[in-house]
């Protein structure tokens, strides 16, 4: 086991989409280790997806149950594959990413989803998450496509009436 | 040496305040660090962190021709700062109600009794002229807990002014 040196924007790599994984073996298995142990070596990380190690696979791992504040969750939850099946509801939250250090700003996220992945075994799985949750699996199937929360900002600006059940057409007043 | 200097620049709004003032900054080798830019009742405001390596008075003379020609005051302090010392805020708090004197006072003293750190603070006098509401919008870290700020925020609110406080949670992943 061993923690991954992260890539750090301005990387360019960070902006690369990866690609899916097909052979679930030995050598999946220890990477997911090696991210695992990464995740948990930064502050108060939740999630990670193998881009922001240089591996350019679609594999992620979030793991919200250790949260500062106790939130609904799935426990960990390692994504190989994910596709999103469903979304519902609209919510903004502060994200930081480790792959971006000293900054956090505020994205509007799917308040449920629904989805599906392959675990290291290469079965598919199906998955329900809402709010923190929801956007940490957001925030690293975005890393899977070569996004960053920074190309999601909302401002912190004239927001003060924006709810969660507005409609997404809306614009701050 | 620490070469930061924070630069204040106010007067009456106008297109091209911005693109002047950074363009005159460039020129002389300055770089900017974290600023705060806005209109505020028709003025432009602008609080600059420039790091020059000079004095302060070879720097307003850097920035004088140009604050002339576009009709703002400026002023120029050197300062004891460094980037990357975000503090995380871990609290939201908005307060609304019609406009009266000692809002502020009345919230933010209620607030720093409780332990609030105010890190950014935007506040706003909408509706008519004859009948206007005054909206403020602070983030902050709660340094004595949030139930803290709650159970201070209760009192004012009774006075008639709309309170609401959230926790920011910040995914980081
Ligand atoms: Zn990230």
């Amino acid at each position: 086991m061993a923690v991954l040196p992260l890539l750090i924007y301005p990387d360019e790599r960070l902006k690369q989409v990866a690609i899916p994984v097909v052979q679930f073996d030995g050598t999946l298995q220890a990477f997911i280790k090696d991210l695992e142990e990464t995740m948990s070596a930064g502050p108060g990380g939740v999630g990670i997806a193998a881009p922001q190690v240089g591996q350019f696979q679609r594999i992620a791992i979030v793991d919200v149950s250790g949260a500062r504040r106790p939130v609904p969750n799935n426990g960990r939850l390692l994504l190989i594959n994910p596709k999103i099946l469903a979304e519902e509801g609209e919510v903004k939250g502060r994200e930081g990413c480790m792959s971006v250090p000293d900054y956090t700003g505020n994205v509007i996220r799917a308040e449920r989803i629904r989805l599906k992945a392959q675990d290291d075994q290469g079965q598919w799985r199906e998955y329900q998450c809402e709010g923190f949750e929801a956007r940490a699996v957001l925030h690293e199937i975005d890393h899977l496509d070569g996004l960053l929360f920074l190309d999601r900002l909302v401002s912190r600006r004239n927001d003060l009436f924006r709810r969660k059940n507005y409609q997404s057409t809306d614009k701050p007043a | 040496m620490n070469n930061w200097f924070m630069l204040t620049l106010v007067g009456n709004d106008r297109p091209g305040i911005v693109a002047h003032i950074s363009a005159a900054l460039y020129d002389a080798g300055c770089n900017l660090g974290e600023a705060s830019m806005m209109r505020l009742g028709g003025n432009f405001t602008i609080m600059l962190m420039v790091k020059y390596e000079g004095k302060a008075k070879a720097l307003g003379d850097v920035i004088e021709p140009v604050a002339d020609s576009m009709g703002l005051h400026y002023h120029v302090d050197h300062i004891k700062a460094h980037l990357h010392q975000h503090l995380l805020p871990d609290v939201r708090i908005t307060v609304y109600g019609a406009d009266r004197s000692g809002i502020v006072a009345k919230v933010s003293g209620a607030l720093t009794e409780a332990g609030l750190h105010i890190l950014d603070l935007e506040s706003d006098v909408a509706g008519s002229e004859d009948k206007p509401i005054y909206i403020m919008h602070i983030e902050g870290h709660a340094s004595e807990g949030i139930e803290a700020l709650r159970s201070a925020l209760e009192i004012v609110a009774t006075e008639g002014v709309e309170v609401s406080l959230s926790p920011i949670e910040t995914m980081m992943g």
